[in-house]
């Protein structure tokens, strides 16, 4: 390990930027208290942490999107403020978001340079140099995009890449990158360490937010944990090992990562027989028991989503079959499926899944409204009731019920669109990508409650693209390929390498 | 907060702040704050404001729009809009001023009135709804159709001579100064006001209007609840057709042209947030009266209508420009 040896030099820089004692409250939430945090030139700072921790709000607060209520910040070891986030990439700090926030309408070139284009004479764009300078962006990243494409065309990686670009298009200092693997694949992932490691040479201090643990000891120098809002420690990754951090980040040590489940599945509840769609999937047949939790193993695009959708309601199939408790019916809307006891708890929660801007106890009602009101009429004490119900059962952390989602973090809104469905009495519950962007205790968490679930008779469908998830929780397990099943597994041969194979499609002849 | 014996401890309480509170520091306090301001400054303007048949007079001046405003809330809040309600009035009346002249007697002529209104609601609906067409697009179309149709009809006649039984909806009164266009504002409020907050129907209206993604995905039948709300905006404009007609005794093709501004104003005016999404009935009610006064103040000071105009577009921007400036100031933009 030249890792030892490194630590001098690890440890006589001077930081670029460093935070001291931010503090950052809401009404009636302290996001931040007091935190600590320094990033060094040509380091890694891996800043981890749980859901709710405060490492979204301490970025929106590096780029100038929120303006703490105490504490300092200091470039160069100059206190200064930022305001705006024209303040934040002034000071050269530029970040890559989470979800990143591109224009589908726009070429490539331009949504990198949107708001410093290279002007020409006039003050008009130079396109030419725009299109010359993109292309030099994309290649120092090893991005194959032609500039001049536009976004629209792109698949969900590509954009990633563009997101990337435009952040580097900004003479940064400071680069901040939140969860940037999330929607990558391997290779993805490999060429992103690249892209980090060079980075790094040019100098540039990079801030790290991942919940990846493999990722965080391959690629940091540093890091730093939070936990409630509370920076608790930091330091050389050198000189931490993976459980060490985790028992920091949760305060707590975890010993079994999955729930151990005794499985004795019931009768057959939903029954799904060729089910079609004139682009997205084909001839979907499967079975589902009582009690059970079912797999769905695939590449991203591999048409999970979409077949979950359908029979969900919201997309209509071209043909096949659902039979329910021995039924056959016909799901033609989301309402029709909630009656008949199906319901998704989709991967977007943003979008699909959360109404952000209205307090919790209605956003958990919202499907129930009937159980809780009388004759049409709402009646509040009920809601609350009903939704304290689920959500104390799922440990949610809010300061009220009457609090926004949109306040909250990641996992207590995926909890409280969870507690939502859960309200609904449902027979089958589908739950597509549950744990995506969790951290690993909020990650146990649910794991937990799905074993728990499932022993009370609930049927569970979980489409996941973490083979560690599917292996630990399911069953059972299906891979779709190109809209197709590709493969099942019952328990026996169930391998990560037969899952990769599957999905990838480098079976050795299916027999 | 203690606990009372018996309870078991909560984790998370329903409310942190009572309603109460949240009242106090309402956008709706703040119009109601505006509507005294505006009270006084008319009782000082002129000696004649204060008497009762003035004030009676005045309610003329916003009975019909606000009527038409309550749906316009709940479908703004729904995130669609309807700017072809004055159209709706136009068509409606002239329907009625044709029927006339066929001898139909008042009960027909309001079975009329609410007939073409429910059918203009329904056609914007469906055009809305089954085709998924914009709704501005959609009703900046019919608003110009159903004048039109009102012109062809009428050209620069007028329809006169409705019975004296009928003009009892613009013009007659329940009790004292109490008009009977006044007690059915104040009904429609109260229905709307329920319906808007105490009802499913209410609360899908704000998942809607705030997410309509994730309100479909939670079951709500959007397209379901959107065309009742064009008929509901359609209904009511029949209603405002017929009280119109009514208070004026004629139809003439340009009745209450460009209502259909004014009725939106109040209702943004009334803190509806034309993003959809949020709002109040009672700030609708509160607009409405100032909209009300501000007009019936500067015609009693013999104010010409343009600069009534101008008034009320100063009003709407200052009242929405205020508190966002007020908390610029506050997060500390000027530290």
């Amino acid at each position: 390990m030249n890792r030892m040896t490194d630590i001098e030099t690890l440890t006589s820089a001077d930081p670029v930027l460093r935070l001291s004692g931010i503090t950052k409250t809401f009404p009636g939430v302290t996001a931040l208290s007091g935190v600590e945090l320094a990033l060094y030139p040509g380091q890694v700072t891996a800043l981890v942490g749980e859901n709710g921790a405060g490492k979204s709000t301490l970025v929106k607060i590096l780029t100038g999107i929120y303006v703490p209520n105490e504490g300092q910040i200091l470039v160069d070891e100059q206190p200064t403020r930022f305001t705006t986030a024209t303040d934040a990439s002034d000071a050269g700090i530029t970040a890559i978001h989470q979800e990143t926030v591109l224009f589908d309408e726009l070429s490539v070139a331009e949504n990198i340079y949107l708001g410093h284009a290279p002007r020409g004479r006039f003050g008009l764009v130079d396109w030419a140099k725009m299109r010359a300078d993109a292309t030099e962006i994309l290649d120092r990243i090893g991005a194959k995009i032609d500039p001049r494409t536009p976004l629209r065309e792109l698949g969900i990686a590509s954009k990633h890449l563009v997101a990337i670009a435009r952040a580097l298009s900004v003479d940064a200092r400071v680069v901040v990158m939140d969860e940037p693997t999330a929607a990558l694949s391997q290779a993805e992932i490999e060429e992103l360490y690249e892209l980090v490691e060079r980075l790094k040479s040019e100098g540039k201090a990079i801030l790290f937010i991942s919940h990846k643990f493999d990722e965080i000891f391959r690629i940091a120098d540093r890091y730093t944990v939070f936990r409630d809002g509370e920076m608790v420690d930091a330091g050389l990754i050198a000189e931490v090992t993976e459980d060490q951090l985790v028992e920091k980040m949760v305060g707590r040590s975890m010993d079994a990562i999955f729930p151990q489940r005794d499985h004795t599945p019931g009768d057959t509840v939903l029954s799904v027989d060729g089910y079609s769609h004139p682009t997205e999937f084909e001839d979907i047949s499967f079975d589902l028991r009582q009690g059970e939790i079912l797999g769905f193993y695939g590449l991203v695009g591999a048409g999970r989503s979409e077949f979950m959708q359908a029979l969900f309601g919201v997309t209509k199939p071209s043909g096949g079959s659902v039979t329910i408790d021995g039924q056959e019916i016909s799901i033609r809307s989301p309402a029709e499926a909630i009656e008949k006891g199906i319901v998704y708890v989709p991967e977007d929660r943003g979008k699909q899944g959360a109404i952000t801007a209205m307090p919790i106890f209605q956003n958990v009602t919202l499907p129930s409204l009937a159980q809780t009101s009388n004759r049409g009429f709402v009646r509040m004490a009920e809601e609350f009731a009903l939704a304290r119900k689920y959500t104390e059962r799922l440990d949610l952390r809010a300061a009220s019920l009457d609090q926004n989602v949109g306040n909250l973090s990641g996992g207590n809104q995926q909890k409280v669109v969870i507690a939502k469905w859960l309200a609904t009495k449902p027979k089958v519950i589908i739950l597509d990508e549950p744990t995506k962007g969790i951290d690993v205790g909020s990650k146990a968490a649910v794991h937990e409650f799905m074993a728990e679930l499932a022993a009370e008779g609930l049927s569970v469908i979980m489409v996941s693209s973490e083979i560690p998830e599917i292996l630990g929780m399911s069953d059972r397990v299906i891979v779709m390929r190109d809209g197709l099943i590709a493969a099942r597994f019952d328990g026996e041969g169930l391998t990560p390498e037969a899952l990769v194979r599957a999905a990838a499609g480098y079976e050795e002849s299916a027999a | 907060m203690s606990l009372a014996e018996g309870t078991r401890p909560r984790n998370l309480p329903d409310r942190l702040t009572n309603r109460g509170t949240r009242v106090l520091r309402s956008w709706e306090m703040l119009l109601a704050a505006i509507a005294v301001l505006i009270f006084i400054a008319n009782t000082q303007a002129s000696p004649y404001f204060l008497d009762p048949w003035n004030l009676s007079d005045a309610t003329f001046n916003f009975t019909e729009k606000a009527m038409i405003g309550f749906a316009m809330a709940l479908l703004i809040i729904s995130g669609e809009i309807d700017l072809s309600v004055a159209g709706i009035i136009a068509l409606a009346s002239t329907a009625m001023g044709w029927a006339l002249q066929f001898g139909v007697g008042t009960p027909g002529l309001v079975a009329i009135g609410l007939a073409v209104g429910l059918i203009c609601g329904a056609f914007n609906g469906v055009l809305v709804t089954r085709l998924g067409l914009p709704s501005i697009v959609v009703t900046i179309g019919t608003m110009s159709l159903f004048r039109g149709l009102s012109y062809v009809v009428l050209g620069d006649q007028a329809f006169n001579g409705y019975p004296s039984d009928f003009a009892f909806f613009g013009r007659g009164y329940v009790f004292w100064v109490i008009s009977f266009e006044l007690v059915l504002f104040l009904i429609f409020a109260l229905i709307y006001g329920v319906v808007l907050h105490a009802t499913n129907f209410g609360r899908q209206v704000y998942a809607i209007g705030n997410n309509p993604t994730a309100a479909t995905f939670s079951g709500i039948r959007m397209q379901r609840v959107k065309m009742i709300l064009f008929l509901l905006t359609g209904v009511m404009s029949g209603i405002a057709a017929i009280c119109l007609t009514s208070r004026l005794g004629s139809t003439r093709p340009s009745i209450a042209f460009a209502w259909e501004l004014e009725v939106v104003t109040m209702v943004v005016l009334g803190g509806v947030s034309i993003l959809g999404g949020a709002g109040s009935i009672l700030g609708v009610v509160i607009a409405a009266l100032i909209m009300g006064m501000v007009t019936f103040g500067l015609g009693l000071l013999n104010v010409p209508g343009i600069v009534m105009s101008i008034f009320i577009g100063g009003l709407l921007i200052a009242v929405i420009a205020l508190p966002r400036l007020f908390t610029l100031i506050r997060t500390g933009r000027a530290s």
